[in-house]
């Protein structure tokens, strides 16, 4: 499964890296959030209880998870692309495990949002965003938005697989993106939020990325929040995945 | 038998009945054509054999290897050539064959050899390096074969192997495959709805109405059967069946008449003898005559004579009624005959 997992990934890898305007274009809309936001609401950090030196510093994790949700919740587009091809039914006829399938297809939505994960990292250190624990903060923040990537484009996948239709992931991303990232940290502290948005936060898969990633950006690690998040996310990513090997065989039931 | 299949019976959620207790036998290194129209039923039985897909009922082996018990066995034994063809269109022909491989666990210089035999075999080691996208219809085809022949499998689906194919195309890849079944002993499947390739491909063919065989045999025994040579008429007006039967009927040595439309069939021992007098009783009967054809059986003889009716208006009818893909036609199918 391992050999079958990585063939599946190399090839959309190498499909990828044949288009790699694709990936730069993508970070258009992150920028512009990061940006816009940044300066837009820049006097925010002096409302009391807000607990931020610069809201740049603030919006950088905030924007490195949006973008990780709505890259992800794309993924679904590609299944449907390879299911009108006929290739994934002649994936389905090889010995090939469903396993290795779906783990490809994780795996590259992993790949790509590391990448842009990465590049606004860079780009809002460059922009003046400081992280006080060095490298570390950032790196559990590109891994909690891979995990949260991984979510997504799992459930993206599931849809794409039963409903295959192409209105269906772009309701998807319609319905969940901004809610779920309003309803969590990304833009405002926690301290601040009306009491009913702060119990949804609490249940927000969105939001575990976030507490964790500032756990760790935090200039005093907070370890518990950042593990017991982290871990939330982690079973969350590994149950959709599994749920969404399992798909397979609802869509078998249908060709 | 390679391929065994027993009361196959399959139901899609919208209630549209693909397969009837479809049962089909094929003996090793045998060509085997499934001909219907669309909708009859052929990909459904496909895709069950192929392991895409459960039957509601029945049960199917291939290659010695129960389909729904073992489904892994069977894929290792098997190679599919699809309707849509399913190769990544970025990618080249080579990376798509070698890729195929490598899902068969194959590998290092084996497979590349493999790969370089296949390209060249099907020719198309020119355009080998060249993205999917830019083959021309028979070369992406004959790429699809390839990709189903990599890990020379013992038993070849091809469903509808040369539809929106040209002519040329066509013949050409009716040459390889009549070469694959000839040379390297393979069990080939084939569905169709091409009288033409049925006849010209198949050892053994079934033919498939509404999700259930009718009729099996060689081509040339199905022929045999019916007697004698097909008499067919094109009226100049459509005529009332029910009178125009027993004018016909009533000529000496005439059997089989069908009325359809327009046209008149009917089977003579001696067709050009039989000629005069079915022109001069349906002269007698005030009936205007535009053509006359007296032909040797053909395979559309015995879809009509076990269908009741023509192979053409079957699967334009259904063809008609439904535009998506020849997968979903079967509701269409049912509702439009007679």
């Amino acid at each position: 499964m391992i050999a079958q997992t990585w063939w599946m990934t190399h090839r959309q890898l190498k499909a990828l890296l044949r288009q790699p305007a694709v990936l730069v274009i993508t970070l258009v809309q992150p920028i512009v959030w990061l940006f816009l936001f940044g300066n837009l609401f820049r006097h925010i950090i002096e409302l009391p209880g807000f607990g931020s030196g610069s809201y740049l510093d603030y919006l950088v994790p905030g924007v490195v998870v949006m973008n990780a949700v709505s890259s992800s919740m794309w993924s679904g587009m590609g299944v449907i692309d390879e299911i009108d091809r006929g290739t994934l039914n002649r994936f389905l006829t090889t010995p090939v495990s469903r396993g290795a399938i779906m783990n490809a297809n994780v795996i590259v939505q992993a790949v790509s949002v590391a990448f842009q994960s990465v590049m606004i990292v860079l780009l809002g250190w460059a922009a003046g965003a400081r992280f006080p624990n060095g490298a570390a903060g950032p790196v559990a923040l590109v891994v909690a938005s891979i995990l949260l990537g991984t979510t997504f484009s799992a459930l993206s996948n599931v849809m794409g697989m039963t409903l295959r239709q192409r209105e269906s992931i772009i309701g998807l991303s319609i319905f969940l993106l901004l809610p779920l990232t309003f309803l969590s940290t990304a833009f405002m502290a926690r301290s601040l939020m009306p009491g009913w948005m702060q119990a949804i936060a609490s249940v927000n898969p969105v939001n575990w990325a976030l507490e964790s990633a500032r756990g760790a950006l935090a200039a005093s690690v907070d370890w518990g929040t950042m593990l017991v998040h982290g871990s939330w996310l982690l079973v969350l990513a590994a149950a959709l995945v599994w749920f969404a090997t399992r798909t397979f065989r609802t869509y078998q039931r249908t060709v | 038998m390679q391929i065994e299949a027993h009361d196959l019976v399959k139901t899609y959620p919208q209630g549209v009945r693909a397969l009837d207790g479809l049962s089909i036998s094929i003996p090793q290194a045998t060509v085997f054509g499934l001909l219907g129209p669309n909708g009859a039923g052929k990909s459904t039985a496909i895709k069950i054999l192929t392991t895409l897909a459960r039957p509601d009922s029945g049960r199917a082996t291939v290659a010695g290897h129960d389909v729904l018990a073992h489904p892994d066995r069977v894929r290792r034994a098997i190679g599919v050539v699809a309707q849509r063809s399913g190769t990544d269109p970025m990618a080249t022909g080579r990376d798509n064959l070698t890729l195929q491989g490598r899902l068969y666990g194959l590998g290092g210089t084996g497979l590349k050899h493999r790969v370089a035999e296949l390209l060249e075999r099907f020719d198309l080691t020119d355009a080998a390096d060249r993205p999917v996208r830019t083959f021309s219809g028979g070369m992406q085809r004959r790429l699809d074969v390839a990709l189903g022949l990599v890990h020379t499998p013992a038993v070849l689906f091809l469903d509808e192997p040369t539809t929106g194919l040209d002519p040329e195309a066509r013949t050409a890849l009716w040459a390889e495959i009549e070469r694959l079944s000839a040379d390297e002993r393979l069990t080939i499947l084939l569905t169709t709805h091409y009288l033409e390739e049925a006849d010209r491909l198949a050892d053994r063919l079934a033919i498939v109405d509404r999700g259930r065989v009718v009729v099996e045999g060689t081509p040339d025994v199905l022929k045999g059967e019916l007697r004698g040579d097909a008499v067919h008429v094109e009226l100049r007006s459509t005529a009332n069946e029910g009178a125009l039967r027993p004018v016909i009927g009533g000529v000496p040595g005439i059997v089989d008449v069908t009325v359809d439309g327009r046209r008149v069939s009917a089977r003579a021992d001696d067709g050009a003898a039989a000629v005069p007098g079915i022109l001069a009783a349906l002269d007698r009967a005030g009936v205007a005559v535009a053509t006359v054809t007296v032909a040797r059986p053909s395979l559309d003889d015995v879809y009509l004579r076990h269908v009741g009716r023509r192979f053409a208006d079957a699967d334009r009818a259904i063809s008609h009624t439904d535009d998506s893909d020849a997968d979903t036609l079967v509701g269409a199918g049912t509702g439009g005959h007679r």
